[in-house]
């Protein structure tokens, strides 16, 4: 077990002792099979009814789990030959978003994603998944690469936010995301965006303008952060849990809301506690709807994409 | 907020403080940058520009209207529906309370208005924001007010104008706002496909979504003379980054040395450059008198001097 959320603190403690009572059994002639069976299935009843009913600031901790799996687990369990692509050609490479080209299914695709790294010099290395604009323009660059092969392009949202800093001001950060944005737009090949984690505003949105947006059950995909927005309307951070639900940022309520297409189960307990149940899932939704996608004309794909869009907020289409 | 006492319009003034009925004509307003007085008269012959300082006041809609299009010269567009508080939201106070307060005292529907006038020979829409409403936040409503604009410009084969003033996407419609950056986008692309052109204006100040979304995707962007412009805030990067903000950061000005913007223009020169702008984009041929003088120098003749001379210029 490495990071327990608070919630999950008595589940764990039930486990503890399941695990105790094991070892005191494997050591001595007491038959506490009973017991065991007994903890085990408090301790399962348990689980299941936390993430029943999770908050939105727990499912906020829950999209930020360190164990979940990450754009690189997704890659690893999804795509075969994958062949990361770098830079933007213009300024630099940017490692929060990641791209590349592989095969899905045996179908040639090109992948897009934040990163937010597991350990802390990956961590860091990622910038914690907060792109810079370089990051951006590789990502137009690459989208673009995949229209002209006809590659459809798949992307996974998981990043509190663009970077904040003085360097990516200069070199335009609303600019690139503006592009980057522009161009899912206006791709002829389909995409389809999957918030595997946080989906943090203009960083998120600028790869999740797609022909299908899914999202796994306790990811969030919000305008600002909770913590962010406490700050600001109720002048004090400490009210993020109540500006969770206010957002309004869960999967279930952005299906409710129609800015999603699909929310992808996650295993009992979360993605971070099966993470290679969870990506065969995200796998095989994606699978669903490319299959759905690929027959369908290029011209008329980015039309239906921009009807989609424009309808968002519409009196007429609410 | 400071700036509503300072300097606001004295009609909406008395507005303001109800109590009030006539403006003193002897009022007097204070700059918010040099904090030096400005009597009220010379600071609305100066354009809202503080005389001492060159300071650019913050304007709403109907100042741009009739700055641009002469106080008569304009068709207000009607605002479509979009609908009210998605989300419920409720911090502090109810969504829909802060909307019918700003409504109340900006006399606006929502953060952003639009209308068509002719700027010289040209048609052109004009959108614009309002920041003193909810801070020009974008939610349902600008995004929708932006989309029918941009439409309306498609069908009147006009230029599209739009002036920015927004902190940026309003929270308070969660992440219905945030999908207004994809939704203006498709109303640029649809511009863009009409063959029309699309002027940005950046006024003080544009960060946020709006920042990242239409309002740096015209054809020409023009800012305003210390305009704040900019995608994150400057107390968030401080926050984040300890970095030390450098002098005139996230201004038009520096904007312009990074290459955001293609001009910063005084608000005394903005109606003629946008008309020349849109001019030559829109109108691609005019009868020209022939200069009675020598015939145009030829290009291939010249020396390879100044070629150099450019290059050199370029390096530093
Ligand atoms: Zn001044």
């Amino acid at each position: 077990m490495s990071v327990l959320l608070d919630f999950e603190k008595p589940i764990a403690e039930l486990e503890g002792k399941v695990k105790e009572l094991r070892l005191l059994m494997d050591g001595s002639d007491l038959d506490l099979a009973e017991e065991v069976q007994r903890l085990e299935a408090r301790a399962a009843k348990l689980l299941s009814q936390t993430y029943a009913k999770l908050t939105p600031w727990q499912k906020t901790q829950v999209a930020r789990h360190p164990d979940r799996p990450h754009f690189g687990d997704y890659v690893a369990a999804l795509i075969a030959d994958f062949t990361p692509l770098a830079g933007d050609r213009s300024f630099g490479e940017d490692t929060a978003l990641m791209g590349g080209i592989g095969r899905f299914r045996g179908r040639s695709v090109m992948v897009l994603g934040h990163e937010k790294g597991r350990e802390t010099e990956d961590r860091v290395r990622h910038n914690f998944g907060m792109a810079r604009p370089e990051g951006y323009r590789k990502a137009v660059r690459l989208m673009r690469l995949a229209e002209r092969f006809g590659l459809p392009v798949l992307s996974f949202i998981d990043t509190p936010g663009a970077h904040p800093g003085v360097r990516a001001e200069e070199r335009g950060q609303a600019e690139a995301i503006a592009r980057s944005i522009e161009t899912c737009l206006d791709l002829r090949v389909p995409i389809i965006a999957t918030v595997i984690g946080e989906g943090g505003s203009g960083g998120a949105i600028a790869l999740a303008t797609a022909d299908r947006v899914l999202m796994l059950e306790h990811a969030i995909y919000s305008v600002i952060s909770p913590e962010g927005c406490a700050a600001i309307l109720w002048r004090n951070a400490e009210k993020a849990a109540e500006a969770a639900g206010a957002l309004k940022l869960t999967a279930q309520d952005l299906l409710d809301l129609g800015l999603i297409d699909e929310i992808v189960p996650e295993p009992l307990g979360g993605a971070h506690r099966a993470g290679a149940t969870t990506t065969a899932r995200v796998g095989e939704a994606i699978a669903r709807h490319l299959r759905e996608l690929e027959e369908r004309d290029g011209g008329e794909l980015r039309a239906a994409r921009r009807r989609k869009y424009l309808a968002m907020g519409s009196e007429n289409a609410a | 907020m400071n700036w509503l006492t300072n300097y606001v319009r004295p009609r909406i003034r008395a507005l303001v403080e109800r109590n009030k009925v006539e403006v003193p004509e002897n009022l007097w307003n204070q700059c918010p940058a040099c904090e030096r007085m400005i009597f009220h008269r010379d600071l609305e012959a100066n354009q809202r520009v503080c005389p001492h300082c060159n300071h650019h006041m913050r304007v709403g809609p109907g100042y741009r209207f009739r700055s641009l299009f002469g106080e008569d010269g304009y068709e207000p567009l009607a605002m479509p529906k979009a609908p009210v508080d998605p989300l419920k939201f409720r911090d502090l106070k109810r969504y829909t309370d802060r909307l019918k307060e700003a409504q109340t005292r900006t006399k606006a529907q929502d953060a952003l208005e639009a209308a068509a006038g002719m700027l010289g020979e040209m048609p052109v829409v004009c959108a614009v924001m309002n920041f003193a409403f909810m801070g020009g936040s974008m939610g349902a409503a600008v995004g929708e007010g932006f989309v029918s604009a941009a439409r309306e410009a498609i069908r009147r084969r006009a230029a599209f104008v739009a002036f920015t003033a927004s902190g940026g996407a309003r929270m308070q419609e969660g992440a219905v706002s945030l999908m207004q950056m994809a939704r203006t986008t498709v109303a640029v692309q649809e511009l863009r496909e009409a063959g029309l052109p699309y002027i940005v204006v950046l006024t003080d100040p544009t960060t946020g979504g709006v920042t990242a979304s239409f309002a740096m995707l015209g054809d020409i962007h023009i800012a305003e003379p210390g305009a704040v412009i900019g995608f994150a805030g400057t107390r968030v990067i401080e926050q984040t980054i300890r970095e030390k903000l450098p002098e005139g950061f996230q201004r038009a000005e520096y904007l312009l040395e990074h290459g955001m913007v293609d001009m910063v223009v005084h608000r005394f020169e903005l109606r003629n450059v946008l008309e020349r702008v849109i001019g030559i984009l829109l109108r691609s041929r005019v009868e020209y008198a022939e200069p009675e003088s020598d015939p145009a120098p030829e290009l291939a003749e010249e020396p390879a001097e100044p070629v150099t001379e450019l290059r050199e210029a370029a390096d530093d």
